[in-house]
């Protein structure tokens, strides 16, 4: 691992069972997050792309070792999540947090603002006194006023300001990496803005590097560096941000880009880039998973997994597309080079 | 944006305006109670009850376990008696208020006993989940599968009579109940984000649960529990009634009542009178609960 | 069986009412206002809106959360809660008083005449019964057919609304169907009376991206097809321009902006619909700052007097906060409420 990246994910797995019946048996598998490999580098925002089912989120919380992965490591800055030797669990958690989507229910309504972001360096060993320090100095540095909203509940706080709230909470341990879980998804247009433009100013400041989990093409285009694009638990493409928004190869990236409304009202589509509906995790369609909706389907697509490969034009991005890899099958594919 | 918060009256989105930083989930629910007329009546007469039961000593009459043959069943006002005498006897007014103690106790610290026990037992079993939460509830069924005045029946036979046997059964009867409810209401909030953004910020379990998850759960349990309060006076004057509970000649309106049941034809007035302090009291607490829980029900 | 997957009957029917139509707008909205009165003060929802709606035509109320979008659309319906409501003003349905509709009147105009598709599909179906039985109960109770006839009728639906295998769909419950086959489903119950005006209320805001667009494509192609009027509200910029003919902004219980969806993109007036196209990202802003609208959405229950935009407009004068701005009329189908807006100027 180079000093460049400060986390490193090999070969992730996280699986739900679901039981039913009597005895409450294992009847079928969630393959949430399946054999997912992606490194972060220090300073930059990654975004990860998808749709509902994707797996995004479970990926978020695998991070942060809110559930554990039942396969696949975590490096954080070259040491190993949860092993002997690496970096335990509870010292992970002081430099990565999270910041999630609903501003609401992630805030205790019982709790003032003061008292929800205090908590965090409380249990780590800061004396109360200390810690409601701290709360001032990052709720200024979140744009809320200390004097006036230290002492509020979430119900008497704006969406915008509650999702400060949140961001002031994550900021609170004094990480280095954030993992944000949809943040501005549940917020106003006009007060996306503003957050997202907090975020920036934050990131800058404080030398943070960031995960951007998002369903919204538009902010991750703005907000990332590199693009992670998941669907039904695995990774279909990853790669720059401009090299991925303005030459998608994966026929899925394609389809997400081409179903973003246009701004333009003389340039409505008429076809859809995509039919039907995003499938169940359950027990996914072999090989590749996206086959069944995919317009350049062929039986090889059915037989075997494509894996991710570098594309030979553009560095560093790569696609998961059994079309781009020489040998395999596919009538797009490009002949191996005698 | 569905209806519902669109026509929240307080909306949240929009709460930028009110000057007044800081109002807490208890106050606020304080103010909600304080402004509500049906509930404010209810809660000073039964402070009255209350504070009347509390100072019998000083304002009953007559000693309310000796009576006399000659002044027997007489209606209120013969010779002093405010509200005259019971088929022994003794002064009724007198009865009535120490009775009260005894009632009110055997109506609250049961409930007390078991909102201390069964709270914490459906805490535990609603964070840890799993093989825990299955021992405890499966436990609770067990106890669940007897109705509760039959339960409390055979405790109380087993023990035998008397009012600290009365209680620890009525504690027995309501501690199923209280866990069921309490451990709904811990897996419920233990499955909202800020309790994840506790754990996720490396907090350990118990100051997960002593911080965040109590301040939630408290509200609900505390609705259900004074709810308890008038089942469990009911119960009481009902083991009284059956000879379980409180033993003559301590006064206990339930025990009054049974006994001057055969003097409902002889002088009504009365005979009834037990009765109606055990309605009066139990509707007191029920509309207190409901006060309560619509207080409560604060659209946060 | 025509393109569409209309019946003869049907057809029939649509080339009656189009010969029976009367002249001018399909629904007409004046003056309307809705207050709800609870306890800790009334809330002012919608402040005074007035527009019109021609049959065929696409009109999109676009605003934030709380501007009062989806209680003005509820209010076309009479859908809400009528011991805390007050309604002022007038609606104008196809000629009728849908304010003053005795209840089997205004039970006959709900679904027949006007329908509504809401934003939950998954809420606004009965989870107890099939799609198939909800779906028959409509047509049965508007239009009298029989059980056999009924359920022909919601098979030809389901085509039209390009459900897969929609003999089986018929009796599927709404759990078992996902997110984007619900929402055509709830689109096909909708239209199972061949209403005159459809009502959305966000119906693709739950929905993912790809399900998204079908879903809009659908709509503007049934829309075309059956020449239904919509209302349609969103909170989505994006959304409002794949398929409005018209679109109206509000902002505090009132428009502060209307015209035809190229006119408002192109050269908004109002600064709020600025500031709403500014902050509105995309990629081309990568880099740079975004324009933020400053504050917050105002208290709907302590409206300030004047423009409710003014505390976080960055032209305002005193002017703005002594009065609310009346409507400034650029031409006949273009208004912006605001006194910077000098009438007739197009540009």
């Amino acid at each position: 691992m180079s000093a460049d990246t400060l986390l490193e994910v090999r070969n992730l797995k996280r699986y739900f069972p679901i039981r039913g019946g009597l005895l409450q048996r294992q009847v079928a598998t969630v393959q949430a997050v399946d054999d997912i490999s992606f490194d972060v580098r220090r300073g930059e925002t990654l975004g990860i792309v998808g749709e509902s089912g994707c797996g995004k989120s479970t990926t978020a919380r695998l991070l942060i070792r809110l559930l554990e992965p039942d396969d696949g490591t975590v490096a954080f800055d070259g040491r190993a999540v949860a092993t002997s030797d690496g970096i335990p669990v509870r010292e992970l958690r002081r430099h990565v947090q999270m910041v999630f989507q609903d501003s609401y229910s992630s805030l205790n309504p019982r709790c003032s603002v003061e008292d929800t972001i205090a908590y965090g360096p409380s249990v780590h060993g800061l004396a109360w006194e200390a810690a409601k320090a701290r709360v001032r100095e990052i709720l200024a540095k979140v744009g809320l006023d200390p004097a006036l909203f230290a002492a509020r509940y979430p119900h008497e706080l704006s969406g915008g300001q509650r999702q400060r709230v949140n961001i002031a909470r994550a900021l609170a341990l004094e990480p280095k990496l954030l993992v944000l879980d949809e943040p501005v998804s549940a917020l106003d247009k006009s007060v996306e803005a503003q957050v997202l433009n907090l975020l920036v100013d934050l990131k800058r400041d404080l030398a943070l590097t960031y995960v951007f989990i998002s369903h919204d093409l538009n902010v991750v285009q703005y907000m990332s560096d590199r693009v992670l694009v998941m669907y039904l638990g695995k990774v279909v493409e990853y790669g720059p941000v401009e090299s991925i928004y303005a030459n998608p190869r994966h026929p899925y990236t394609r389809a997400l880009l081409g179903a973003m409304p246009s701004m333009d009202p003389d340039r409505r589509g008429e076809h859809a880039t995509l039919t039907g509906d995003p499938p169940n995790p359950i027990n996914p369609p072999p090989g590749c998973r996206f086959h069944t909706r995919c317009p350049y389907a062929e039986p090889c697509c059915a037989a075997a997994e494509p894996r991710l490969a570098a594309d030979a034009s553009v560095s560093a991005h790569y696609t998961a597309c059994h079309m781009l890899v020489p040998g395999s099958g596919h009538s797009a594919a490009p002949r191996i080079a005698a | 944006m569905s209806l519902q918060e669109t026509i929240a009256v307080a909306p949240i989105a929009e709460t930028l305006h009110r000057a007044r930083a800081g109002r807490s989930y208890w106050a606020r629910v304080r103010e909600r109670l304080l402004a509500d007329p049906v509930t404010m009546t209810f809660a000073t007469l039964l402070l009255i009850i209350v504070a009347m039961a509390l100072a019998a000593p000083l304002i009953a009459t007559y000693d309310p376990t000796s009576g006399s043959a000659f002044a027997r069943l007489k209606s209120p006002g013969y010779a002093g008696h405010w509200l005259g005498t019971d088929e022994v006897g003794r002064d009724l007014w007198s009865r009535i208020l120490y009775g009260g103690r005894l009632t009110l106790l055997c109506g609250v610290a049961p409930v007390a006993f078991a909102l201390l026990v069964g709270g914490s037992l459906g805490l535990v079993a609603g964070y840890r989940g799993g093989l825990v939460n299955s021992f405890i509830m499966r436990s609770m069924d067990v106890l669940y599968a007897f109705p509760s005045i039959l339960l409390a029946i055979a405790i109380c036979g087993m023990l035998g009579s008397g009012v600290g046997n009365t209680i620890l059964a009525l504690t027995v009867t309501f501690i199923p109940p209280i866990v069921r409810i309490s451990e709904t209401i811990t897996t419920q909030v233990r499955s909202f984000e800020f309790v994840e953004a506790a754990r996720a910020s490396g907090a350990p379990s118990a100051s997960i649960i002593r911080f965040h998850i109590l301040n939630n759960v408290l509200g609900p349990i505390l609705v259900y529990a004074t709810s308890l309060i008038s089942i469990s006076i009911i119960l009481a004057a009902g083991l009284s009634f059956l000879g379980l509970g409180v033993t003559p000649p301590n006064a206990e309106w339930g025990l009054m009542l049974n006994n001057l049941r055969q003097a409902i034809w002889v002088n009504p007035l009365v005979a009834a009178l037990p009765g109606v302090m055990i309605f009066m009291t139990s509707m007191c607490f029920n509309l207190m609960s409901d006060g309560l829980r619509s207080a409560m029900d604060v659209r946060l | 069986m025509s393109a569409s997957g209309l019946s003869e009957a049907a057809i029939g029917r649509r080339a009656e009412a189009a010969v029976s139509r009367a002249p001018g707008p399909l629904v007409r909205c004046e003056a309307l206002t809705v207050r709800f009165v609870g306890r800790e003060g009334a809330v002012h929802a919608v402040n005074g809106v007035d527009f019109t709606l021609d049959a065929g035509e696409v009109l999109c109320i676009v605003g934030e959360s709380g501007a009062g979008k989806s209680v003005t659309l509820r209010a076309m319906m009479r859908l809400l809660p009528d011991h805390r409501t007050q309604i002022a003003g007038r609606i104008t349905v196809g000629g009728k008083n849908v304010l003053a509709l005795g209840r089997r009147a205004l039970g006959d105009l709900r679904g027949a005449e006007v329908a509504m598709v809401f934003q939950e599909p998954m809420t606004a179906f009965d989870p107890v019964f099939t799609i198939g039985t909800q779906i028959i109960e409509t047509v049965k109770r508007h239009d009298g057919l029989s059980e056999h006839a009924a359920r022909q009728r919601a098979l030809e639906l389901l085509e039209m609304v390009q459900i897969p295998s929609p003999a089986r769909r018929l009796d599927s419950y709404p759990h078992e169907m996902s997110g984007g086959m619900r929402q055509r489903a709830m689109i096909a119950l909708a239209l199972s009376c061949r209403p005159r005006l459809l009502l959305a209320d966000e119906p693709t805001t739950a929905l993912d991206a790809t399900v998204q667009i079908q879903i809009l494509q659908l709509l503007r192609r049934l829309q075309r097809e059956l020449d239904m009027a919509v209302l349609f509200v969103t909170h989505d910029l994006g959304v409002a321009v794949e398929i409005s003919d018209r679109i109206a902004v509000m902002y505090a219980g009132r428009f502060v902006e209307t015209g035809s969806v190229r006119a408002v993109i192109r050269a908004p007036q109002h600064p709020y619909t600025q500031g709403l196209l500014a902050s509105t990202v995309h990629g081309a802003m990568r880099g740079r700052r975004l324009e933020a609208i400053p504050g917050a959405p105002p208290n709907l229950a302590a409206l300030p007097p004047g423009c409710a935009f003014a505390p976080r407009c960055r032209y305002v004068e005193t002017a703005c906060t002594t009065a609310v701005p009346p409507e400034v009329w650029l031409d006949d189908a273009r208004m912006a409420r605001c006194i910077r807006v000098t009438p007739g100027q197009s540009e």
